[in-house]
């Protein structure tokens, strides 16, 4: 079984952090995420960049682009993608298709990541 | 993080909105510092037990309201200080207001506080260390260091500002959008302006390292800003355009301290988060289609944060986006550095033909003579490049620019 977990912070705080706080607590967290990758348990793992750098694509039947992040408490976090963009223009475009594809209503919200590391072939990946 | 880093980093990131709230209940500086100062210590004291409030931020403006009550009434029966616990609930004393507050609520709060900052009736030597101190929170001592004067002398220039604050009428009704508008392009200028006392330091004393922490205070106010103004392109371009000059800060100076000029600095060293930020901001930006300053000078630095290496630089690009900032914002400083990219574009020639008229007007500025010695250089007109040289070393402002122009003038001689 794969489980995503996600990370909640305060973002001011996070993204005001000196490098040597910001390296301190890095180091604490490579020595878990090795120990896994060791394991074979280790999937990808990103930070996404502030909310402030954030784009939402509400979705349904006409599409509404808004700058922000997605700030509706009433919709849950069902997914995500990971997509190689040239730009903005590009992410936003490829939202629009999915979109479309999607059928629903509910949104995207499109964020350019700090950090992507795609991570070794994990066990329980075959499943799907 | 230990408890206390992480409880006086969420402090840091209160105090704006805090602050600001405070100031609009209170409608006096000093009661709504002191207020906040009171509840911050409150904050350190309860937050390691009771686990941190679910809003700090509602949390420190409640608590701090209700302090200053008591300390009105205290003050007015010389009754002896409450207990804590009779103070209010504090566990409970974020939950109903933290149902209605969000961050469209502080927008208001916090733009008056930074606008009060900036307000005319203050010179910018008071107006940045006002800030400084109100906004960020940053200790007047180092405040003192980053601009060379003594604790004392620093702590009676921010006393001196209040008061000239205290004594103008202070903008208390929620504003128009025209108001609303100009406020905002107010304090886009002195979170710039903050940047650039940040980003001009350079050496590795503790006064220089104070000052470059100017530079991180004044992407923290732009994030700020665009949290609290999220659609507007001006602010996106102010962030993008902080964040992409910062990134080059590791790269920017050698061991000895002289300046590394864009083109010779070691592209790997560049922060890659802060460019993909810049250039993630720039981009949306740029979708407003309503060019402006900050966005057009964002949108050059970006330019020189996608090329790989100098030379696939888009120079013709940013001779446009130049020319266009010219039109926005007519200034000889501006020519001068169109002119960096018409010498790559067009060849030195052409270059020194635009920079030659801006003589009259900047024959005090160092890098009019940098740039004028290394494009009459670049022609072979060796003794003229020389006397701009030494034009150049005898305004340089501080040694980083002196040793970078003498090693110019070192080359200079190798030359002939």
């Amino acid at each position: 079984m794969l489980y995503a977990i996600l990370c909640y912070d305060s973002e001011d705080v996070v993204w005001a952090w000196t490098k040597e706080e910001e390296a301190a607590a890095m180091a604490r967290l490579g020595t878990v995420q090795e120990k896994l990758a060791a394991q074979g348990r280790l999937g990808p793992v990103a930070r996404l960049l502030p909310t402030t750098s954030a784009m939402t694509l509400r979705k349904g039947r006409e599409q509404l682009v808004i700058d922000g992040p997605f700030a509706e408490t009433k919709e849950q976090l069902l997914g995500f993608y990971i997509v190689d963009c040239t730009d903005l223009e590009q992410a936003l475009e490829t939202a629009r298709e999915l979109a479309a594809a999607s059928g629903t209503a509910g949104a995207f919200e499109i964020r350019p990541l700090a950090i992507f590391r795609p991570g070794g072939q994990v066990k329980g990946m075959e499943g799907g | 993080m230990t408890d206390l880093a992480w409880i006086e980093a969420a402090l840091v990131s209160a105090r704006p909105k805090a602050v600001g709230a405070l100031l609009r209940h209170f409608r006096d500086l000093d009661t709504a510092e002191e207020a906040f100062q009171d509840a911050s210590l409150r904050a350190l004291k309860h937050w390691p037990v009771n686990g941190p409030p679910r809003d700090p931020t509602a949390w420190l403006i409640m608590v701090a309201r209700n302090a200053a009550i008591d300390g009105k009434r205290r003050r007015a029966r010389e009754a002896p200080l409450p207990e804590d616990e009779r103070l209010s609930d504090l566990e409970d004393a974020e939950s109903p207001l933290a149902e209605r507050l969000d961050e469209s609520d502080y927008r208001d709060d916090v733009l008056r506080l930074l606008f009060i900052c900036c307000h005319p009736a203050l010179t910018l030597a008071q107006q940045i260390p006002l800030a400084l101190r109100i906004v960020s929170g940053v200790p007047v001592r180092e405040i003192a260091r980053a601009f060379l004067v003594g604790e004392a002398a620093m702590e009676q220039r921010i006393t001196r500002a209040k008061a000239r604050i205290a004594a103008a009428a202070l903008p208390f009704e929620t504003p128009g959008a025209a108001e609303r508008a100009e406020r905002l392009g107010a304090v886009a200028t002195m979170v710039y302006l903050i940047f650039n006392e940040g980003y001009s330091a350079a050496g590795h004393d503790r006064a220089a390292s104070d000052r470059a922490a100017l530079a991180g205070e004044a992407i923290r106010l732009a994030r700020l800003l665009l949290r609290l103004f999220p659609t507007e392109p001006e602010i996106m371009g102010l962030t993008a355009l902080l964040l992409l000059q910062q990134a080059r800060t590791p790269a920017r100076f050698d061991a000895g301290g002289a300046v590394i000029l864009l083109e010779e600095q070691d592209r790997g060293l560049w922060n890659r988060a802060m460019i993909a930020e810049g250039l993630a901001l720039i981009d949306k930006a740029m979708r407003h289609r309503a060019p402006a300053p900050y966005q057009v000078q964002a949108a050059i630095a970006a330019l020189h944060a996608r090329a790989a290496r100098p030379e696939e630089t888009d120079w013709p690009q940013i001779d446009r986006l130049y020319a266009a900032l010219e039109r926005m914002q007519p200034s000889p400083v501006v020519t001068l550095n169109r002119a960096v990219a018409v010498s790559k574009t067009r060849g030195a020639a052409a270059a020194l033909e635009m920079v030659e008229p801006l003589g009259d007007r900047l024959s005090g500025y160092f890098p009019f003579h940098g740039l004028k010695g290394a494009l009459l250089r670049e022609l072979g007109r060796i003794d003229e490049a020389r006397s701009a040289f030494g034009r150049a070393i005898a305004l340089a402002g501080t040694l980083a620019e002196a040793a970078h122009i003498r090693t110019h003038l070192d080359r200079l001689a190798k030359d002939s």
